[in-house]
């Protein structure tokens, strides 16, 4: 046993940060804000060129033939930085081989995520419907006409479709990336959190040093590292149970971490300005998608009631 | 990230598991909760058996992961745990097997493994207890003796110890941590006064100690004089480190049996609490996938337990009272019924965040050595 990421993950990691950090640093990223959440195709097509939705493919299908743990470190990256875009419904329609999502020259939705919600409905070039294992291809003129929603979320951009999707059972994969861009959140939020407590003064001295401040970030850490062993086990056992616990545990530390993080910075906390806001919608956005708390909760409770 | 065991890691399991199988029958039956003494020969008897099978040392000298298999095969075989032999194979036998000169080493040690001597640990005190650095208790040199005056309290297992790893001061003029000196002190000592202390769920568990000019020979010295907090810091490491695997491993089947009562009794139709029973799976499972995280961390890092082991005491000691929160809500009334089980274990797990560092103590350890934040004026944590 050895459960630890190895020198390659390690790369891979540090090899995605990067190209975020160059490709979607503040500027992109608030710009992204500005845009309602609208994609940037440019920045698709070199994630796209980068292998972010082909990695999983075999390399004979032109993809790197990289594992679920390889794709949850991308992930994990992405929701760090909060790239904005229908990631994971790309991802998963590259790795059912379609056509220009593999390489990002096309952006593909999801309709069965969020109930009757879709995220980038107007501007993804078509939809995928999920049920179990299957799924299925539409594009716009095959989907049911659609409502512009005001999305409380500045990066996401969405809309209802009309009679709302039927909820279908989620696929593993797309549960577990969801709860690793949200340990990727909680990540970040620690971080944030923590180098504010170290640098704003208050009463002559960093709040960081104030118990109450210190002790939030000591339980934002802890969540995050729970949820890390959680989403990265998964990750290696392709297990749903595991999987579904991992999105319980990788939820939760992105909601709560968002809105201790949010407590820590104070009135900067509720400012437009500060990303922390950010982190928050999104981490609730998807909190509810492909499996919700209580969905994930019973599966647990039935895993619990099948052993017996 | 590799979650499966080597072939020499699955071998080792499989010849443990036959030797648990054929060796647990022959354990006498378990002494209640209360007979002491009992309890003590019980334990020593089970670390008797498994020195002889060669399992005697497997905390201190076994790779990681091994020790991870061991505790995880133990507490699934149904196998008792360290018991009374907690101090002295989890702190002072470490401690000493660390710090202590030869002579120490060959007194001491082999008599842990054999479960001959049976040690407690006799830090906190009435007014030192987060902080440890603060303690009293005074050792004054005469001769080739300290002296030793003062009190302890909490003293797990002090009415059926043999040994005492003792924190005293012995220069009084010195910074907190510089004047402390660690001992190995005999309980039979003269001046030596064992009072039970009863905890709340009706044991008396631990006790308070007084001792009143107690000779301890200097020999008894672990590490140099004023040295001892230094030395006492590999002792808590130890404590960190593995020290809740079988109880993470317990706490998953207590989660089933628990499933079990609930579909017996019609709660399991309350949906609230069928989903924190689900809640809490998803958890304990969490907490072995981070024990596992850990221990591959310190098999890497050459066996040091790391800090994460705070991040998971954190978690664990709350996670623990709330399962059986949850356990009383599948009770109903018989939660009140101190024969049923989940009743007292309830009580026990009270002390999960007071026990070994409080939970506010473990958030100030990860916020300041963890996450770099400021250390506060009077609280140092090193
Ligand atoms: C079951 C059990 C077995 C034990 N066995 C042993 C044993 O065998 N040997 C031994 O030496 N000791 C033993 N202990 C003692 C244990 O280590 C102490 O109880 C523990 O360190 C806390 O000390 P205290 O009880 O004096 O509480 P205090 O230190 O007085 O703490 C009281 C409260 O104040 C908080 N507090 C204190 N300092 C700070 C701070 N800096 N920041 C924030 N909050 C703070 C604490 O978190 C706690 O909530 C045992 C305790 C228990 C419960």
């Amino acid at each position: 046993m050895d459960f630890q990421l190895t020198d390659d993950q390690r790369a891979l990691r540090r090899g995605v940060r990067e190209l975020l950090a160059r490709r979607f640093g503040r500027d992109a990223l608030r710009a992204a804000v500005d845009r309602e959440g609208t994609v940037d195709r440019k920045l698709w097509r070199e994630l796209g060129a980068a292998g972010f939705f082909s990695l999983r493919l075999p390399e004979a299908e032109g993809g790197a033939g990289l594992g679920l743990p390889e794709a949850v470190l991308v992930f994990e990256e992405a929701g760090r930085a909060l790239l904005n875009g229908p990631l994971v419904a790309t991802h998963l329609a590259a790795c059912g081989g379609l056509p220009g999502a593999t390489d990002g020259t096309r952006m593909i939705t999801c309709v069965t995520q969020l109930s009757s919600l879709v995220p980038h409905f107007a501007d993804a070039d078509a939809a995928v419907v999920i049920h179990g294992g299957s799924m299925r291809v539409r594009y716009p003129k095959e989907l049911p006409s659609a409502r512009a929603v005001r999305s409380m979320d500045p990066l996401t951009p969405l809309h209802r479709i009309q009679g709302g999707a039927p909820k279908a059972p989620p696929r593993p994969d797309a549960v577990l990336l969801t709860a690793a861009e949200q340990l990727g959140s909680a990540a970040r939020t620690t971080e944030a959190a923590v180098q504010y407590a170290k640098e704003r003064e208050q009463f002559g001295q960093p709040i960081g040093g104030f118990q109450a401040v210190k002790h939030l970030c000591a339980q934002m850490l802890v969540r995050t590292e729970v949820a890390r062993a959680a989403v990265y086990a998964a990750a290696v056992t392709e297990d749903f149970t595991e999987i579904a616990g991992a999105k319980l545990l990788a939820d939760e530390a992105a909601v709560q971490g968002a809105r201790d993080c949010l407590q820590v910075y104070g009135g900067m906390g509720f400012t437009w300005e500060a990303d922390v806001h950010l982190h928050l919608k999104r981490a609730w956005l998807r909190a509810q998608m492909w499996l919700t708390a209580a969905e994930a909760e019973e599966i647990q409770a039935e895993a619990l009631a099948s052993a017996l | 990230m590799d979650l499966t065991y080597t072939a020499e890691e699955e071998g080792f399991r499989a010849r443990l598991r036959e030797w648990l199988a054929v060796s647990l029958p022959k354990l006498p039956v378990k002494p209640g909760p209360l007979d002491w003494p009992g309890r003590r020969a019980y334990d020593t008897t089970w670390q008797r058996m498994l020195y002889d099978a060669g399992y005697g040392e497997v905390h201190w000298d076994a790779p990681p992961t091994q020790r991870l298999i061991f505790l995880e095969e133990t507490e699934l075989a149904g196998a008792p745990y360290v018991g009374a032999n907690f101090v002295g194979l989890l702190h002072a036998g470490p401690t000493i097997a660390a710090e202590g000169a030869a002579e120490q080493r060959a007194r001491w040690l082999p008599p842990v493994l054999r479960g001959d001597e049976v040690w407690c640990q006799g830090f906190s005190e009435p007014e030192a207890g987060s902080d440890l650095a603060s303690l009293r208790t005074r050792a004054v040199r005469d001769g080739d003796s300290y002296v030793v005056t003062g009190s302890k309290i909490w003293t797990s297992h002090a009415e059926v110890a043999d040994w005492c790893e003792l924190l005293v001061r012995t220069d009084p003029q010195a910074s907190r941590h510089r004047g402390i000196t660690w001992l190995a002190m005999p309980m039979d000592a003269p001046g030596v006064t064992v009072r039970p202390l009863r905890t709340l769920a009706g044991a008396a568990e631990f006790a308070e100690m007084f001792l009143d000019e107690v000779r301890v020979p200097v020999e008894n010295r672990v590490g140099r004089e004023n040295d001892g907090w230094r030395v006492t810091m590999v002792t808590l490491s130890f404590e960190r480190g593995t020290a809740f695997v079988g109880e993470v491993v317990a706490c998953r089947r207590t989660l089933g049996e628990l499933a079990a009562a609930a579909r017996a009794n019609g709660t399991w139709d309350d949906p609230v609490l069928r989903r924190s029973l689900g809640r809490l799976n998803a958890e304990f499972r969490a907490l072995w996938r981070l024990t596992q995280w850990n221990v591959s961390e310190s098999q890497r890092t050459g066996g040091v337990p790391g800090i994460g082991g705070s991040v998971f005491k954190l978690r664990y000691s709350h996670a623990r009272q709330e399962l059986y929160d949850t356990a009383a809500e599948v009770l109903g009334p018989d939660a009140f019924d101190l024969d049923r089980e989940w009743t007292a274990d309830r009580l026990s797990s009270l002390s999960y965040t007071i026990a070994a560092g409080t939970s506010q103590i473990q958030r100030n350890i990860v916020a300041e050595r963890i996450l770099g934040l400021p250390k506060g004026r009077r609280w140092t944590s090193s």
